[in-house]
């Protein structure tokens, strides 16, 4: 069940659009920023934006950042594009998953981190890049991880 | 060397982007003030007389694109103009420094563009990773919106558009054109067949143009200083100045403002202060990862459309990723197939299928676990993926730096399949 907050930021959404289909994205996001990921509730939105389920399921799997199972309390999302991969992507990676206990794809056991490879940042200028949340690093190496992670733990 | 740098004037390294009235102080928003006095045909024909070709790859002619919407009263409503600021490819980066730091200079844009075609409605379609960039816009609509540059009746010059901005959710193909549109009306965003073009039919059957971050941030400045200013900030025949970057084991990666045609050379060794102690260089993908590798001997061909395309790549996204001595062809190559086989939309079966089984056999390859006869295999798949034989061009831009990885850095791979390692390692 949708909550009477959900709810209502979906209905502020659709007020947006001259077609209720195109809200779509932005709902699942809704979804997604009170609970982290987006589970069977999936049926409620579809019902509120006059979809089927099928064919909001088929826009849920597309996109990379919508989150079909559980992540946890911060998602480092590290990037894996061409720049980062030249300039010490591999190093990075591998100091995260021995910090973190994890591999990427995985959620620490105590629901902190969660660790997904992603497509490039845009950010090549400052490769090996990685973003915790909504905050880009740039310029990576092992030293600085720990810096970082502490600050989230 | 011309030292006129229209795109990136306003942006202060490391400050925040102009507020409105700091903006319009610089002569911001005069351009939409006189393209509101010009008719919408004399703001096409402008933009046709100075051959701007557009920015986001593939290099269109903007004028020309804008040239087959329907105009008149007779033409479909509403018409949609869509800015494309998706810029999901690896190795470009070049819009975000647009979009941070004079979000004004796109908007404004976006809005002569609109105006053009007579499109009532915008959108600005924003990659998910730009967060800073978003907001910045989202307060730049705003402050728009209060100046009465957007809403209804604009200038008091009778013509009215609505902006919005519509941040995607990760996924590279929603940059092509029409698989953008498709994310728009919140459908499972995979490329259309053309035609119908979306010129004609696009976003809900009605008409809408597609223009990039980087081509629309050029409007004002040809509008504002005429076709023939814009042609002669160029060193070649395309026009215009060029949003240049380069990342890779380089002294200082960044991004420049630069005139259309600088070589390559100049841009690695003099802006990006040349390679890293240790590092030289071998080759590298001139315009993001979907574009052929040029190695030593096309170091002085020119960064323009033309110049690139005769070395046997595309200009693309003009942000360059070098490849060093030190770092693994075929590892670099199977990274970009791994990021092509993961984006892969899966609407056409050569691609889903042909780009998954190319990175399985250059990860064999990589690990040691290579056979004779994986070459000709990749090979063929380079042909069967080429232009042509897939629903869209991304199967094609897949394959790009593998073919020429193929030609140029072929005793890499076979030395790989014999020795069964790579050496790099």
């Amino acid at each position: 069940m949708l909550t009477e907050e959900e709810r209502k930021e979906i209905q502020n959404e659709l007020k947006r659009h001259s077609h209720k289909q195109a809200a779509c994205v932005e709902a699942l996001k809704i979804v997604q920023r009170h609970r982290g990921w987006v589970s069977d509730e999936i049926k409620d939105i579809s019902e509120f934006l006059e979809m089927t389920t099928d064919e909001l399921d088929g826009v849920a799997t597309f996109y990379n950042q919508i989150f079909l199972k559980p992540v946890g309390k911060h998602v480092i999302r590290i990037c894996d594009g061409v720049s980062c991969w030249v300039t010490g992507h591999g190093p990075v990676l591998e100091h995260l998953k021995v910090s973190l206990g994890i591999n990427e794809g995985e959620t620490t056991p105590d629901g902190q981190f969660t660790l997904l490879p992603v497509s490039c940042l845009g950010a090549c200028d400052r490769a090996p890049a990685m973003m915790i949340d909504d905050e880009l690093y740039g310029d990576l190496t092992a030293g600085k991880i720990d810096e970082i992670l502490e600050r989230y733990k | 060397m011309n030292p006129e740098r229209p795109l990136t004037k306003n942006i202060q390294p490391g400050g925040g982007p102009l507020a409105i009235d700091e903006y319009e102080k610089r002569g911001g928003y005069e351009a939409l003030r006189k393209a509101l006095k010009m008719s919408p045909q004399q703001v096409q024909e402008e933009i046709k007389a100075s051959n701007l070709r557009g920015r986001g790859g593939a290099g269109f002619p903007t004028g020309a694109k804008w040239g087959f919407v329907p105009m008149g009263d007779d033409a479909p409503r509403p018409k949609y103009f869509l800015v494309n600021a998706d810029e999901m490819e690896p190795g470009a980066f070049k819009d975000r420094f647009l979009l941070e730091g004079d979000p004004h200079q796109m908007l404004e844009g976006a809005i002569i563009c609109a105006y053009a075609i007579q499109a009532d409605i915008a959108y600005i379609f924003l990659r998910w990773a730009y967060k800073l960039a978003g907001k910045r816009l989202r307060r730049a609509i705003a402050e728009a919106y209060e100046k009465k540059y957007l809403g209804k009746n604009i200038l008091g010059s009778g013509y009215s558009l609505e902006l919005d901005l519509h941040v995607s959710a990760g996924r590279y193909i929603c940059g092509e054109e029409t698989a953008l549109l498709n994310a728009m009306e919140g459908r499972r965003p995979v490329p259309r067949s053309k035609p119908p073009f979306p010129q004609v039919s696009g976003l809900w059957g009605r008409p809408a143009v597609v223009n990039s971050v980087e081509t629309v941030c050029n409007i004002p400045h040809i509008i504002k200083n005429g076709a023939d200013w814009f042609k002669g900030l160029s060193l070649s025949n395309d026009c215009g100045t060029k949003l240049y970057g380069v990342s890779g084991r380089v002294k200082k990666p960044g991004v420049w403002e630069l005139p259309m045609g600088v070589t390559i050379r100049e841009l690695i060794e003099e802006h990006a202060g040349g390679m890293q102690e240790g590092h030289s260089f071998r080759g590298v993908i001139p315009g993001g990862a979907s574009t052929d590798f040029l190695v030593k001997e096309h170091l002085d061909v020119k960064m323009d459309f033309d110049s690139v395309q005769k070395a046997g790549s595309r200009l693309g996204t003009g942000t360059m990723i070098i490849l060093d001595d030190k770092t693994c062809p075929v590892g670099m190559v199977h990274n970009l197939e791994k990021f092509f086989a993961r984006e892969s939309c899966g609407w056409c079966t050569p691609c889903r299928e042909g780009i998954p089984w190319i990175k399985k056999v250059l990860e064999a390859i990589e690990n040691g676990h290579g056979e004779t006869g994986d070459i000709e295999l990749l090979e063929h798949h380079c042909r069967l993926l080429g232009p042509g034989n897939t629903f869209c061009a991304f199967a094609p831009g897949a394959v790009e730096p593998l073919q020429s990885a193929l030609k140029f850095f072929r005793e890499d791979f076979e030395r790989h399949i014999r020795e069964k390692r790579c050496s790099y390692r």
